[in-house]
């Protein structure tokens, strides 16, 4: 049996037929073909796989599509404005080389923007530490993660994004 | 330009644009037309013989396409999956060679041991369809517990390795040794543990293939590190298909730490059965999978022992280890214990003669490879914490006794006891640089402080030297290797004076497609932007062995400079013939050919140019095009060496552990790219802590299930069990390639343990304790506190 969902992905509505146990991400990847969003593990702890429903960082592969019917979906593929233009944590981790092999990164950015936003952009290396405690990396050893999203916060701030 | 982007600039990477907007390509995110997906029904057992496989009632259910079982397999006559490197044992016999079926047929050996592989429409109805093949078992007694498992009585996981003995190895003279610990004043004894890890590369095993009917070609996508090796071992040993009907492709790769070097059962089956289904098929490990069937790292049980004189000079070493081989041999299982490991237990350190046996057993656990630093951590981590404890029996400061063991500056090329001859080094300045970023002097006042909080400090080093750069061909050769070690490049011109470096290399991380691109705008004088690194397909880049054992820059990027110094010498030729001068007389500066002594020059793109439309060109001595291929066979290994000093907090009433600082001070030669390198470091380093804090792969010893089976149950490192690293660098030159480069990959995997457990162990010391074993979790330490504290009260 499959069930009918639309939901708004990266300012698109997008819509589909799912069964009832389809995962979002699986809905992103499979159906949408939006393979950014990663999956690295099947306990839900990696945070490969983290994307924005309404605003909130969210591992897309702890909640149905279906549980996401009607939401506002942001992935990675949606935060650049152009190619030219990234989102400025996109650029931090660019600048302070805070990505190797890449598979983790969609799943950092996207909890690192809610992480900055949920501390006001005001963020300390300590708590960037704690707050990562979701999102494993095995390239980095989370030294210039933790640096490019101390240097996003402001730059989000003065962005206003 | 190059001082912007060329040989030592922090250039940001290539690689980054797509990995950060999610347009990066890793195997399971390949659109394939009408794909099917394989599930693979694995064994629940550690050891079992296979009464009956019914599939029955899995083929009926929906969306099966087909379901092929090991008498399949068999049947078909699959070869085995091989292992590549035959270490003769100390009778100069080959180690034993067990058969690894690709599919298990009559026994199962571990947990995760493939027995079936559905094939369906989607992944869930392959899955649901594996849940209902009914696999009759006859549970046999599993051999687990490595101290045991030559033991009498102990269940044989192959018949054709008696006793679980795959080798007994030697090297040294063993009679030298005994006499010089005769002589000794002082001999230090330590018995450890080097817990087995799992890599966890953050994307797990994937592969698809896909078969054209048409012309009989095959194509295998893989997270492979080698895409060409794996292709040379599924068409020369396993599958039978000719190398140019095979096409492997190993496209972006979510890290591999060693675990992807490996020709896998799952790719191997893919690829097999594409032709039989007719479909492409994908297979994409779940992490339970990645964390029951990647090859394991480490695992060894040792005892070793120094002999030193009055002074504490050392006279003798001697080793004893258990390595553990799982239930099959792995592609390079066999040279990890033995050519990786046991030639470096010379370490930094003059120490005359060596002596080290190592015995490889067979077991009922998951293959156990080469994971990030292979050999060398295991070899620097028994060197390091010995001499850190005779250090501390001879109640001397650590560094003082490295110190007076180091080889001096003036003694390179120096040739150790264990085969090895270290090219170059410079060890005491590295250690000297270690202490003053580390601040040592202060770390008394720290301890102080720290114990006025009710805290342990503690303080220790760790200096390493590895051999990588893998590797001369012939030496690999004469100790056994199956495969030449050397690297190729190809430097491809486009007409209009754009490049594309073609390298038998691949990165899963690294950052080639920025470092190897750096290299060529610094020779040739070519923009970065107009510089494109492909690598990871056979049908387009060279013949070539793939990335691991750091080898990529010293021995890729050597392969680099040998390409673009041919094109240097054939536009030369082009320059001469336009500037009516002799070649002879034209020199290349910054991207431009010159007649000495005068203005007149020609720019590199212009006799490109001219090879490609050659209307003014010397076609009677010149071929057209510019398009150049090397292959590149290293004179030795390179040697990177360190000293890493760890400063932890231990809260007495928990146990737990806290890395308060981490320095490292490397000798990685010349630098391309310090970023990049930075990063390597940091990486290693966090790899290192967690197999000394965190990480253990545990098999239950009774049943052989794999305890540590995910990450609720595998401690993985976070962000907030580390503090900000402390880097530094000295250079000495690698004396025999042409960047004079040394890897820079491993070292930070490699040292860091044991700097962490000398830390460790120095912060207990006043409680008595000698010995925590890795991993030191607050229930290890905890342990260890009260073990030494009830023995002091009693």
């Amino acid at each position: 049996m499959t069930i009918s969902v639309a939901m708004t992905v990266n300012g698109k509505s997008v819509s589909g037929k799912v069964e009832a146990r389809t995962l979002l991400v699986q809905f992103l990847r499979e159906h949408l073909g939006m393979t950014g969003t990663h999956v690295g593990c099947d306990t839900s702890q990696c945070g490969a796989c983290v994307v924005h429903v309404d605003g909130k960082s969210v591992k897309s592969c702890t909640i149905l599509a279906v549980q996401a019917d009607g939401a506002k979906v942001t992935t990675i593929e949606g935060l650049a404005e152009s190619a030219d233009k990234l989102h400025p944590m996109q650029e931090a981790f660019r600048e302070h080389h805070a990505l190797q092999c890449g598979f983790c990164t969609p799943g950092m950015v996207m909890s690192a923007i809610d992480m900055v936003k949920r501390h006001n952009y005001q963020l300390d290396e300590a708590t960037v530490r704690r707050e990562l405690e979701g999102n494993l990396c095995r390239c980095t050893g989370y030294h210039n993660i933790v640096k490019a999203i101390l240097a996003a916060a402001p730059a989000m701030k003065s962005a206003g994004v | 330009m190059t001082a912007q982007t060329g040989i030592g600039a922090r250039v940001k990477r290539k690689e980054d644009q797509r990995f950060l907007t999610g347009t990066g390509r890793y195997v399971d995110d390949l659109p394939l037309a009408r794909p099917t997906y394989a599930y693979f029904v694995r064994s629940p057992h550690a050891h079992a013989r296979i009464k009956n496989v019914d599939i029955s009632a899995a083929k009926a259910m929906p969306g099966v396409v087909e379901i092929f079982t090991g008498k399949d397999i068999a049947d078909a006559k699959v070869g085995s999956l091989i292992c590549g490197w035959v270490v003769k044992d100390k009778h100069g016999e080959p180690h034993k060679s067990p058969p690894h079926p690709v599919l298990a047929h009559d026994v199962v050996r571990y947990v995760g041991d493939p027995v079936a592989m559905v094939v369906a429409n989607s992944a869930d109805e392959a899955k649901d369809a594996a849940e209902n093949v009914h696999v009759d078992y006859d549970v046999l007694p599993a051999n687990v517990d490595l101290a045991r498992a030559f033991d009498k009585g102990i269940p044989q996981v192959h018949a054709e390795a008696p006793g679980n003995l795959i080798y007994d190895w030697e090297i040294g003279v063993k009679a030298d040794v005994e006499a010089a610990f005769a002589k000794a004043a002082h001999v230090t004894k330590l018995d450890l543990v080097n817990n087995r890890l799992i890599p966890n590369a953050m994307e797990p095993r994937a592969a698809a293939a896909e078969y054209d009917k048409g012309t009989g070609n095959y194509t295998l996508w893989s997270t492979s590190q080698n895409p060409h090796v794996l292709r040379l071992i599924l068409s020369a040993f396993v599958l039978g298909i000719p190398e140019h009907k095979l096409r492997v492709i190993a496209p972006d790769v979510g890290g591999g730490f060693g675990s992807k070097i490996f020709c896998y059962n799952e790719e191997t089956m893919v690829c097999w059965a594409a032709s039989r289904v007719g479909r492409p098929i994908k297979w994409t490990a779940e992490r339970t999978e990645s964390f029951q069937t990647d090859a394991h790292g480490r695992d060894h049980v040792t005892h070793a022992e120094l002999a030193m004189d009055k002074d504490g000079k050392f006279l003798a070493f001697k080793v004893e280890t258990i390595a553990n081989m799982g239930a099959y041999l792995s592609t390079f299982s066999t040279a990890v214990p033995t050519y990786l490991y046991a030639t470096l237990l010379a370490g930094q350190y003059t120490t005359p003669v060596i002596y080290a046996n190592v015995k490889a057993a067979l077991t009922n656990t998951a293959p156990v490879d080469a994971y990030r630093g292979a050999g060398r951590p295991e070899a620097t981590f028994v060197v390091e914490t010995i001499v850190s404890k005779a250090a501390s029996e001879l109640k001397m400061d650590p560094a003082e006794l490295r110190r007076k063991n180091f080889i001096p500056a003036d003694a390179f090329p120096y040739q150790t006891p264990v085969a090895l001859q270290y090219d170059s080094g410079n060890y005491p300045p590295i250690i000297d640089e270690a202490m003053k970023i580390a601040d040592y002097q202060g770390f008394e006042a720290r301890r102080a402080e720290a114990k006025s909080r009710g805290k342990l400090r503690g303080i220790g080093f760790s200096s390493y030297i590895e051999a990588c750069g893998l590797a001369p061909s012939q030496v690999i050769g004469q100790l056994g290797g199956g495969v030449g070690q050397w690297e190729s490049a190809q430097i491809k011109f486009n007409p209009t004076g754009n490049v594309q470096i073609l390298t038998g290399a691949h990165s899963h991380g690294q950052s080639h497609e920025t470092t190897f691109a750096q290299i060529v705008s610094d020779k040739l004088g070519v923009p970065l932007e107009n510089i494109e690194v492909v690598h990871g397909d056979t049908a387009t880049t060279p013949f070539g062995m793939g990335s691991y054992g750091s080898r990529s820059l010293a021995v890729g990027g050597s392969a680099i400079m040998k390409a673009a110094d041919k094109i240097i010498a054939k536009g030369k030729k082009i320059a001469a013939h336009l500037m009516e001068a002799s070649a002879a007389d034209v020199v290349f500066e910054n991207g431009t050919f010159k007649v000495a002594g005068t203005d007149k020059n020609v720019p590199l793109a212009q006799c490109v140019f001219a090879a490609y439309v050659p209307h003014n060109y010397p076609l009677h001595e010149l071929e057209p095009g510019m398009d150049e291929n090397a292959f590149y066979d290293p004179a030795n290994f390179v040697y990177p060496a360190g000293t890493q000093i760890c400063e932890v907090e231990i809260d007495p009433e928990t146990g737990v552990v806290e890395v308060i600082a981490h320095t490292a001070v490397d000798d990685f030669g010349n630098i391309i790219n310090p970023m990049i390198v930075e990063g390597q470091v940091h990486g290693g380093i966090v790899q290192g802590v967690g197999q000394a804090l965190f990480e253990n792969a545990v098999y239950d010893k009774e049943t052989g299930q794999l305890l540590s089976g995910s990450y609720n149950d595998y401690a993985m490192p976070r962000a907030d069990n580390f503090p900000s690293f402390k880097l530094g660098y000295k250079v000495t030159p690698c004396p025999h390639n042409p960047l004079g480069v040394k890897g820079c990959g491993e070292a930070g995997a490699i040292a860091a343990p044991a700097a962490v457990m000398n830390a460790v162990h120095d912060a207990l010391a006043p409680l008595g304790v000698t010995h925590v074993p890795m991993p030191a979790t607050p229930l290890t330490v905890w342990q260890a506190i009260n073990g030494a504290q009830r023995q002091a009260a009693e």
